[in-house]
């Protein structure tokens, strides 16, 4: 049967989704009263195999064993009563009411005549803030805190749970450096009352600050768990990206020219200071980082939807001001956006309006109509172009599979003839046959003298498509480096994680 | 392909047509069951009679497909028609009448009271347009306050009293070329035909669409968005500018209460159209489709001699189940 030693042991746990399989059969076993925290890049199946211990998903395949027994298929309620709690990383707070109907919500205490009895809860409240130290009156609106307040409240709920495990996803992403001291203290407290806590982070120093043991996944698979104290950062890393690059990017090298495109210490109040590089023709510029190294937002701002802070922009040496996505297209640059559903596609509207809506003004005659025969064949072209595929352009684009709907996307920028293009996550949620393509011709791209800039967190991908690759870690940048075959992934990690220094000193040894 | 196949795929084809054409299919079944209950339906006169009145809801109902598909709404039309109503009214007024808004005011030619409908309509919708594309306030709120506003004005123009008799040119209008042709209706046709090359043929349109399928896309694309939305709004205003100049034609005077509750009407007609809440889809066509479905309920229930209470209930079942059966095919594809 079970060790019984452990809290939660997880056996050979597989889940697939349509088309992937995100967990190929993967283990995890926590302590009582330990930190435990879990490693991986994007995509390695650390969330899903979250989700699937708090019950949001149910696995196709495999053992989860929590307190010496067996479970089978349970919801999420059952998991808080079981005691186990997770804090997303996304809050889903309801604001506008106070914290103390956000910690009892759905299991309100009740006076005799069956309606919410406040006092109680209140004073319910109360006492579950004080076990976590927090000094907040129960009747604030959640509205009025920060996120890092909002966050401990979700604690401060966990506790109320009388939880034994919590989960937590990223919960460092968004809080100043006081805020995860403070979130530390809270986390060591709770440890020292014997809960356990399974924490995700991509930052290496706060891991290595907080965590008793690691585990990490890869693909989707398990690669190993260790104590923190015994786990060296270099190891650790090379657990964590260990893939061989393949053949799956064809990328060629390509005549560079002369500097294009030119960003002088672009900064935002928010998400990144001092950002400068350029971009030659026909070159391929790479930006790696962690999720929230404000890769993305450095191109909204280059494109107006957010205000800069300061910075200038240059076009061929000449300074450009622009204020809005229309001035970025008619200086020639296009934009794929990360987020293909929230900004990129419109599901309702057919393939043909979803490729032309950039282009519309160059297919209108005199009098301001559009010509349709011109734009349909034109079209056509671009549909067989990156090869979409498609009963017809009438066609809604929803009906269309993910790497179609990217590939109508690319299709809508190529058609604005740009001379720079910003891809950010290019390849994400698509299928590898469609990847290669998309590489392909981006290369191409790159071949006819356009100036690319890529942003991936797929270091594979950066590596195998990039000229050159900048490195970002919270907002700034920690390195610009020519890619070769000496550059390891290790080398971009440790850029990408702000360890360089450390990460050399260790080589410098060997 | 096997011919089980083959039937297989006419057979979707048939769902898919009576999923296109729910809307037609249900307007003929009414058509037909009208004509047979009460003959008299199919006159020329009763369909001229049925299309004119169609024409005020219906001219109002093509902006609001525009403001709909942008997952807006414009609840201030009723009120816009009532104001530029009396105002074109006060300037088409003839020398004859009796407590002249005006009274030493010569007789105009009929294109300056025009002229001032549909700039006041314009200007209306402009307003809350570029309210809603500046300040970001929801178009609800936006137009349920120049509804009210509209309203105060035409009643403050007014002092509260209806302005009449207008010049014969002005009620020509309202009236028939060659006895038989309605000219709202003829006023209501060219409409829909320019409203329909707006929508479909400019880039004006393909930015409405843009905007009801995805804003932050749209806005990513290079679509003008707060340029477009103030469009919409000005050009919903200038329907109900002109809806007012044929509400005062065929009336042939203006109250400062006028069309009231026509918005709501119009919205009916659209939605019923086929046109989604949620933005990005609806068609000019299906516009008048719905508003043929309201008049046509409107003029048979009246035909038939069913009480005029009875008819308002009829009505809002009507407009319920139309869009039920639209949500509903909207949901099946997912």
């Amino acid at each position: 049967m079970a060790d019984e030693k452990y809290l939660l042991e997880m056996k050979n746990i597989v889940k697939s989704f349509p088309g992937v399989q995100a967990l190929k059969g993967v283990q995890l076993q926590v302590l009582p009263g330990e930190i435990h925290a879990l490693m991986g890049e994007n995509g390695a199946g650390k969330s899903t195999l979250m989700k699937c211990i708090a019950g949001i998903y149910h696995p196709n395949d495999g053992e989860i064993i929590f307190e010496g027994k067996k479970l089978g298929t349970y919801t999420t309620a059952e998991a808080l009563k079981m005691g186990i709690s997770m804090i997303h990383q996304e809050l889903s707070p309801v604001l506008y009411r106070p914290i103390m109907e956000n910690i009892w919500l759905g299991r309100e205490p009740l006076n005799k005549f069956n309606l919410v009895d406040h006092k109680k809860m209140y004073e319910l409240s109360k006492t579950v803030l004080k076990e976590i130290d927090l000094d907040v009156d129960p009747r604030t609106l959640m509205a009025s805190l920060t996120v890092a307040k909002i966050q401990m409240i979700e604690i401060a709920k966990a506790v109320s749970y009388n939880s034994k495990l919590i989960i937590m996803d990223e919960p460092t992403s968004a809080l100043t450096e006081r805020e995860i001291n403070q979130l530390f203290t809270i986390m060591r407290k709770l440890k020292a009352q014997g809960k356990s806590l399974i924490f995700i982070s991509h930052k290496l120093d706060e891991i290595y600050e907080i965590a008793d043991r690691i585990t990490v996944y890869r693909d989707g698979e398990y690669i190993g768990s260790e104590s923190s104290k015994e786990l060296k950062v270099d190891r650790l890393i090379s657990m964590m990206v260990g893939r061989n690059i393949t053949e799956m990017f064809p990328k060629v090298p390509c005549k560079i020219g002369e500097v294009k495109f030119e960003v002088k210490n672009l900064s935002h109040k928010r998400f990144f200071k001092n950002v400068s590089f350029n971009v030659r023709r026909g070159e391929i510029f790479g930006i790696a980082g962690l999720v929230g190294a404000g890769r993305s937002e450095i191109i909204e701002t280059i494109f107006g939807i957010r205000q800069k802070e300061g910075g200038e922009i240059f076009i061929d040496g000449k300074k450009v001001d622009i204020k809005n996505p229309r001035d970025a297209i008619a200086h020639g640059m296009a934009w794929l956006t990360e987020d293909r559903r929230r900004s990129g596609i419109f599901p309702m509207l057919s393939v043909q309006l979803n490729m032309a809506i950039a282009n519309i003004p160059r297919f209108l005659n005199k009098i301001g109509l559009i010509n349709e025969g011109a734009l349909n064949s034109e079209c056509d072209q671009y549909v067989e172009k990156v090869q979409v595929k498609t009963p017809s352009l009438e066609q809604k684009i929803q009906n269309l599979s993910g790497g179609n709907q990217q590939k109508v996307l690319v299709a809508r920028w190529l058609m604005t003839n740009p001379d720079i293009l910003f891809l950010d996550e290019p390849t994400r949620g698509i299928d590898v046959g469609t990847k290669v393509e998309i590489h392909r011709l981006i290369t191409r791209l790159a071949g006819e003298g356009k100036s690319i800039v890529m942003i991936s967190s797929e270091l594979p991908e950066v590596m195998g498509m990039s000229d050159r690759i900048m490195v970002m870690h919270q907002g700034k940048v920690t390195g610009i480096v020519e890619n070769s075959k000496s550059l390891t992934q290790e080398e971009l990690m440790a850029y990408a994680t702000n360890t360089v220094d450390e990460y050399l000193a260790t080589r410098g040894k060997k | 392909m096997t011919k089980a196949n083959d039937s297989m795929v006419k057979r979707i084809n048939y769902k898919q047509l009576a999923k296109k054409y729910g809307i037609v299919i249900v307007l003929v079944l009414m058509i037909l069951g009208l004509s047979v209950a009460q003959p008299m339906f199919l006159s020329s006169t009763n369909i001229f009679n049925v299309l004119t009145q169609a024409t005020i809801f219906g001219i109002m109902a093509l902006g609001m497909t525009f403001v709909i598909i942008s997952t807006g709404i414009d609840l201030s039309v009723g009120s816009i028609l009532a104001f530029a109503g009396v105002v074109a009214a006060s300037l088409g007024q003839a020398t004859t009448a009796t407590g002249k808004y005006f009274p030493h005011l010569v007789e105009l030619p009929v294109i300056v009271p025009i002229l001032a409908a549909l700039a006041i309509g314009a200007l209306c919708g402009l307003i809350s347009g570029t309210l809603i594309a500046k300040t970001k306030i929801p178009a609800f709120i936006a137009t349920l306050g120049m509804m009210t506003v509209a309203r105060g004005f035409a009643l403050i123009y007014t002092t509260g009293k209806p302005i009449s008799t207008l010049v014969p040119s002005f009620t020509a209008l309202g009236g028939k070329i060659f006895e038989v042709i309605p000219v709202p209706v003829i006023i209501y046709f060219i409409m829909i035909v320019i409203s329909s090359i707006l929508l479909n043929k400019t880039r004006f349109g393909k930015s409405v669409y843009a905007i009801g399928g995805n804003i932050t896309a749209a806005e990513v694309s290079g679509v003008n968005v707060s340029r477009t939305l103030i469009l919409i709004y000005t050009y919903s205003g200038l329907l109900a500018g002109l809806a007012a100049i044929v509400f005062a034609g065929r009336v042939g005077s203006v109250h400062p209460g006028a069309a009231t509750g026509y918005e709501l009407t119009s919205i009916a007609a659209t939605s019923i159209g086929g046109t989604s809440f949620s933005g990005g889809i609806g068609t000019i066509w299906g516009t008048f489709v719905g508003a043929l479905v309201l008049a046509v309920l409107r003029n048979g229930l009246t035909l038939l001699n069913v009480d005029a209470y009875w008819q308002q209930v009829a009505e809002g079942i009507i407009i319920v189940g139309a869009v039920i059966v639209d949500m509903r095919k909207n949901a099946k594809r997912e």
